[in-house]
């Protein structure tokens, strides 16, 4: 099966981190806000900071088939860390966000630990205890988190020292899309890697990779604190950008938003999270005059919907009308 | 100390005896066709707002729209195990979960459309209300009374279950799903009653809740975090072990509101992680 040095997995991933043309007409394109609607850059930074939460969720649910219902807990922890250092007089947004990283790093890692050891329904329950108990404590915590009045007083400094975060959103949308363009490109330079293969193993078979010589539980840990530093990071930009934390952060209905993001765009292909959170968003801001409970409706129909008639989301019908040559990894 | 005791442990038993009621159908249902089904509370929820509509709009006495709000639930539950689940019984557990969350999206909202996001409360009949003294320990009469048809309708399940045909049919059908379709069973029609059943039991369940907790457009979501830890701690498709983690379930929030109020729910999911943490499959579970 090898030709020369180079193995068939190799030449398939040899294939699949080839840059397409039609991703780097995306990237480009996700400049054109500053020059077509900047009225809009503050919501252009709030859907690459949701993208980034979604593109996190992407990596061990698309991916290594973990289903999460309380990812919110490392966005929610990433954002009270940033929050907190810029609370407490240290307002430098980059190593603010580094420091929320780590944190929300240690948090994954903690719990991937048991993470790791179930599947199925003890999964989704574990994983929603969780997000709920982290919620809970950050209730009672007033005194350190505000409560339910949410986090007041965080001032954030210019960014590398020239930038100011202002109404207009011209630093935050800046920052916010450098921030999802890196940890994009580490998740795609994972996914295409043999690390990235092992993942795809588990997500279709669990029981047959330790059948194999595949390290699973390990490979879960690893992917799980990946996916939680940038969660983190997600959360943490929303904080520096926002000047504000809430509860909401850490919220149920944010892991289940998330959830009908990742799901809308299409799990399992890097690109649905974004496309996902771009189209929720926008739709969202729209629709923001009706009342949110009304906005939840449509929400349900959707999911339905696309349960029913689009098990891949929005890139995976797309990807039955583009021609297989164009498709993007 | 010991009055109060007692009184938490009463009230705390009630309160575990609705949870029964309200997760017992998806303990079932999913321990037999690995359905998850989030959208079980909708149901319930469906339930309670039949029976507020006929109590206080047309005046119907309480009791007389219990068997409704059952069968209201059941029959929609129905419908929708025909319409929607049943394309999906093959398919992934996120694929359901999304499914019946969009169930649950589109039923809060409607229930904030039909009634408004107040609390809706009902009209019970004097021989319900107040208290009766047993060993100078008083008693909320609606509390004994949901106390008791709990119990019955336990007792009646458990009944149903090990020794009517039916109920032979579907412990064939949770143990081993495929053996039973292979002894000639139609799992498809067992399960679609037992969900009915379970749907409306839920039913009744939201109907007897309004006047213990309350009902909103949000019950759906509030109970369902709760109906899923009494299902995942007793263990699927058991009706003991959910009548147990009920109970405990019941009984330690009372008793976390009573004697910890700071520290809300927290107590509940800490426990609920640590049970899961020690038994994944649940405390009564077989797999």
């Amino acid at each position: 099966m090898t030709s020369g040095a180079v193995s068939e997995p190799q030449r398939y991933l040899e294939v699949r981190i080839r840059w397409q043309p039609l991703e780097i007409a995306f990237w480009l394109t996700s400049l054109l806000p500053f020059w077509l609607t900047p009225s809009y850059l503050v919501l252009a930074s709030q859907i690459a900071i949701t993208a980034l939460f979604a593109l996190s969720l992407d990596l061990i649910l698309g991916y290594a088939g973990i289903v999460s219902l309380g990812h919110a807990a490392y966005f929610g922890f990433g954002s009270y860390t940033a929050g907190l250092i810029a609370k407490w007089g240290w307002g430098e947004p980059i190593t603010g966000l580094a420091a929320a990283a780590v944190a929300a790093g240690l948090l994954g890692f903690l719990t991937s630990i048991i993470i790791a050891r179930f599947r199925h329904l003890a999964l989704i329950m574990i994983t929603l205890g969780f997000g709920l108990l982290l919620a809970e404590a950050a209730n009672s915590a007033s005194w350190l988190t505000g409560g339910a009045d949410g986090l007041q007083g965080v001032r954030i400094w210019k960014l590398l020292g020239f930038f100011p975060f202002d109404l207009y959103g011209h630093a935050a949308y800046a920052y916010s899309l450098c921030v999802l363009f890196l940890a994009f490109l580490l998740a795609r330079r994972l996914i295409h890697s043999p690390f990235g293969l092992a993942l795809r193993g588990i997500r279709e078979r669990a029981i047959r990779m330790p059948a194999i010589g595949a390290q699973s539980p390990a490979h879960i840990r690893k992917i799980y604190t990946i996916a939680a530093v940038l969660a983190g990071i997600a959360g943490a930009l929303l904080a520096q950008t926002t000047e504000t934390v809430s509860l909401e952060t850490l919220g149920f209905q944010r892991s289940a938003d998330v959830l009908v993001i990742l799901i809308l765009g299409g799990t399992g292909r890097l690109y649905g999270g974004i496309v996902g959170a771009i189209v929720y968003m926008v739709a969202r801001d729209q629709f923001s005059g009706i009342n949110p409970q009304y906005w939840y409706f449509w929400i349900g129909l959707l999911l339905i919907a696309v349960v029913m008639f689009l098990p891949n989301g929005i890139l995976g019908g797309l990807a039955r009308l583009v021609p297989h040559r164009w498709r993007p990894a | 100390m010991i009055a109060s005791a007692v009184g938490v442990l009463f009230d705390g038993f009630a309160y575990g005896m609705l949870l029964f009621l309200l997760s017992v159908g998806l303990s079932v249902t999913l321990g037999m066709m690995n359905f998850v089904n989030l959208a079980h509370c909708s149901f319930a929820m469906l339930g309670g707002y039949v029976a507020v509509t006929l109590t206080n709009e047309l005046r119907w006495p309480f009791l007389t729209t219990l068997p409704l709000a059952f069968l209201a639930a059941a029959l929609v539950s129905v419908a929708f195990e025909r319409l929607l689940y049943k394309r999906l019984y093959e398919a992934s557990d996120l694929e359901q979960c999304l499914l019946t969350i969009g169930i649950v999206f589109v039923s809060v909202a409607a229930a904030a459309y039909l009634f408004g996001t107040v609390q809706q409360s009902v009209a019970l009949p004097s021989y319900l209300r107040g208290t009766v003294a047993i060993a100078h320990q008083s008693f909320g009469v609606y509390r004994l009374f949901l106390i008791g048809v709990s119990l019955l309708i336990t007792i009646g399940l458990i009944a149903a279950l090990e020794y009517t045909r039916f109920g032979a049919q579907v412990r064939a059908a949770v143990d081993n799903q495929r053996m039973a379709r292979g002894l000639g069973i139609d799992v498809g029609r067992v399960f679609a009653t037992t969900f009915a059943l379970g749907s409306g039991l839920a039913g009744l369940g939201g109907a007897l809740a309004v006047e213990i907790v309350g009902l909103d457009h949000a019950f759906a979501f509030t109970y369902l975090v709760y109906v899923l830890i009494v299902v995942a701690v007793g263990g699927l498709g058991s009706i003991g072990g959910s009548f147990a983690a009920a109970t405990v379930l019941g009984i330690s929030d009372m008793a976390g509101k009573y004697y910890f109020p700071e520290l809300g729910a927290f107590l509940i999911y800490f426990v609920m992680i640590t049970l899961l943490m020690w038994r994944p499959a649940g405390l009564f579970g077989r797999r």
